[in-house]
């Protein structure tokens, strides 16, 4: 064991806007600073990748110091959000181009499963397919033609091996250049999130293979993914990149967990919501105050892992003595499916005076499935008036990461997850 | 393990020359194939086939003889004009595909580039072998001819020089694989060198002696004629006709080769040199 990859102070920049206006300009002053000994002018400056605020800068740094080290054997995940220079980092690490700065050490072969397909030609056989694929990704055609009988097994296109490649359907083509990237055999692997093709059996063939290349074989493996299920169960390993600097690195628990807290931000609004008095939802005797949802340390989040408590916490005043007021929600997933409904009027007074009532609403854990769900609030005395029905107040989503026993890393059939015992006899 | 041993280090330097042959060796196979990719794929779903590499050269020397021989009276000496055209057509194209084979190599394979590594200079190096298949087929019709025209009571035979043929095609491919990478390289950033390529290869054709020999423009446009005599590629059409022929107004030396070589061997270096500050970062500007 040992260092097999060394990233060193890898920043890199690119230019904004329109490509090719001024370019010659800018070529012939960093010519001009270049011959008189000075530095490149144009690398001083340069805005941070942030893309949700529009860069004033005409470059930008995609990526900036990065730094790390990867040991043998080891499968690191990376995982940030799009735009975060995953895709970037992985670009300069399979030597497609070069860094702005810093330097990149390997003591392997790097090649990666970041593209598939790249370079199928459509008037070739699958055949000619897979020999040409696998030499652009670097094999012999001896390597190629000791594997052949099992790529061509495991891309299921046995029946078209000799046609034409355009007379393929896509998820053909995509599972034919998968089954080529599969058997490659480099010393570190790059594996991109590739594994959203073809259909759900072969996904699953996927990801199974992809777990022997990394578990099996002893591999080094940089793997790049959403899929935070999938990252905790392969890699030993993890860092999360944000803007193009690596924010967090170590455990793989804890870096999920980091990136899922980041991830939150963009559905602040969704987390929690707070009303002024003035448009407070309700009536003249009742009114909402505040919603939010919490995990079991009170913090105010929207992303939820499965093994998590989901603490609804909703805040109301009662202005004026009320009777048989009672508030019930609803949750519906992404698919407009009542998952569960449920009152609090088992749990009310009949009568309650004015004052600041909180209620707290416990999801169990281990219960909903993964995906994203929103909370439909209504309030009212039955059988006399509604006081307000709120079809979306919250939102939040679950991300399922804890091993349910397979490996089935894409979503689970089923409008709820929970964990189910099985007694085998 | 020793902290330096590095299989290979990635940066942003750019050493001058970079031409990893060990590298190259590697992916000979990868070389192997774009080249019967290239061969095999041009002429899938026509209705000639490889006829087309006979037909493009035969139709060309046609019209050039009926314009430059019989309209323009061009004199071809002891050569038949047919069989001249077509001998300078065939060198001059050979060229010619090797300069536009290999100056669109970054923006036509942006695609592979932006994704995978592998020797970059394998695909122009393809280009310039599948290229010489087509070749080596026009120079069997070319072979046709000479021996019918020859049947007929020409009197033209190769001379002894017939030997330096390798030479010739290795110049022809040189000029084309420099000057295509000098301009693969600046097409990149600046596209309208590609536009420009199309018609400055028609017109460096006629500055390159292909339907006339060199002498008669001596002859006729004096003040003129050290533009194209002193075209490298002019020297390189007349060499190879003069070793087929064996007859030639402007005759064979040894000291015009050598300097076309080095001139060649120059410009091939030169694109090199280009061609490998490119290939690290075109993706981002292509």
């Amino acid at each position: 064991m040992g260092v097999i990859l060394k990233v060193e102070n890898v920043s890199k920049q690119y230019r904004l806007g329109l490509v090719g206006t001024g370019t010659l300009k800018h070529d012939i002053n960093r010519w001009w600073h270049s011959i008189r000994g000075k530095e490149d002018p144009y690398l001083t400056i340069g805005a941070v990748n942030d893309r949700s605020s529009k860069a004033s800068e005409e470059y930008v740094w995609a990526l900036r110091d990065i730094d790390f080290e990867v040991q043998e054997g080891e499968i690191l995940g990376i995982i940030g959000k799009n735009g975060a220079g995953k895709s970037t980092l992985l670009k300069l690490l399979s030597q497609v181009t070069s860094p702005t700065t810093g330097m990149i050490k390997s003591k392997g072969r790097i090649a990666s499963l970041l593209e598939v397909g790249t370079g199928f030609h459509p008037e070739l056989t699958g055949r000619e397919n897979i020999y040409l694929n696998g030499a652009i990704l670097g094999m012999t055609k001896a390597e190629i033609a000791s594997k052949i009988d099992e790529i061509i097994k495991f891309s299921g296109c046995e029946m078209y091996i000799d046609t034409p490649t355009k007379r393929y359907s896509s998820g053909m083509t995509v599972r034919l250049a998968f089954a080529v990237a599969a058997h490659l055999e480099p010393d570190i692997l790059v594996i991109d999130e590739v594994l959203a093709v073809g259909d759900a059996e072969f996904q699953k063939k996927a990801i199974g293979k992809m777990q022997d290349i990394s578990k099996g074989e002893g591999r080094t493996v940089l793997f790049v993914s959403h899929n935070m299920a999938s990252v905790k169960q392969l890699c030993t390993r993890a860092m999360v990149m944000e803007n193009g600097s690596v924010v967090f690195g170590g455990n793989v628990d804890a870096c999920v967990e980091h990136y899922l807290k980041k991830e939150d931000k963009f559905s602040e609004e969704k987390k929690q919501v707070v009303w002024k008095k003035e448009d407070a939802p309700g009536t003249e005797d009742f009114v909402l105050r505040s919603v939010c949802t919490k995990n079991s340390d009170g913090e105010i989040l929207g992303s939820f892992i499965d093994n998590q408590r989901i603490h609804l916490h909703i805040e109301t005043e009662i202005l004026q003595t009320v009777y048989n007021m009672r508030l019930n929600f609803k949750l519906y997933n992404s698919k407009e499916i009542i998952v569960f409904s449920t009152s609090s009027h088992l749990f009310e007074a009949t009568e309650k005076t004015p004052g600041i009532y909180s209620y707290e609403v416990v999801i169990p854990e281990y219960l909903l499935n993964q995906g994203t769900y929103r909370i439909a609030l209504q309030a009212g005395m039955p059988g006399v008036r509604q006081i307000f029905h709120l079809t979306k107040v919250l939102s939040f989503n679950i991300e399922k990461i804890s091993a349910s026993g397979t490996t089935y890393t894409t979503v689970l059939p089923g409008v709820v997850a929970p964990k189910i015992d099985w007694k085998i006899f | 393990m020793e902290e330096d041993k590095w299989l290979y280090e990635i940066s942003s330097k750019k050493k001058l020359i970079d031409l990893n042959f060990k590298e190259i060796w590697r992916y000979r196979d990868l070389l192997f194939l774009f080249v019967k990719r290239d061969i095999v794929t041009v002429y899938k779903q026509t209705v000639l086939g490889p006829l087309w590499f006979f037909i493009q050269p035969l139709f060309t020397s046609v019209v050039f003889t009926l314009v430059f021989n019989n309209i323009a009276n061009i004199d071809t000496g002891l050569v038949p004009a047919f069989l001249f055209n077509l001998s300078g057509i065939t060198a001059w194209n050979y060229f010619k595909v090797c300069l536009t084979g290999t100056s669109n190599t970054f923006r036509s394979n942006a695609g592979i580039f932006g994704k995978v590594y592998f020797p970059r200079f394998i695909v122009p190096l393809s280009k310039v072998i599948s290229n010489l298949f087509k070749f080596g087929i026009q120079l069997l019709i070319l072979t046709g001819f000479y021996c019918y025209y020859v049947y007929l009571g020409h009197d033209i035979t190769p001379s002894v020089l017939i030997l330096l043929i390798p030479v010739y095609i290795f110049l022809l491919a040189i000029y084309g694989l420099g000057f295509g990478m000098v301009i693969s390289t600046f097409t990149t950033k600046y596209r309208d060198l590609s536009i420009l390529l199309g018609f400055a290869t028609q017109l460096l054709m006629y500055l390159s002696a292909v339907p006339y020999p060199l002498s008669a423009i001596k002859e006729k446009q004096p003040e003129y004629s050290w533009i194209v005599e002193y075209n490298p590629l002019t020297q390189i059409i007349e060499g190879f006709r003069y070793i087929l022929f064996g007859v030639s107004d402007t005759p064979f030396n040894w000291s015009t080769l050598g300097i076309t070589a080095a001139i060649g061997i120059g410009i091939f270096f030169i694109g090199l040199i280009l061609f490998n500050r490119t290939e690290k970062t075109f993706i981002d500007t292509v």
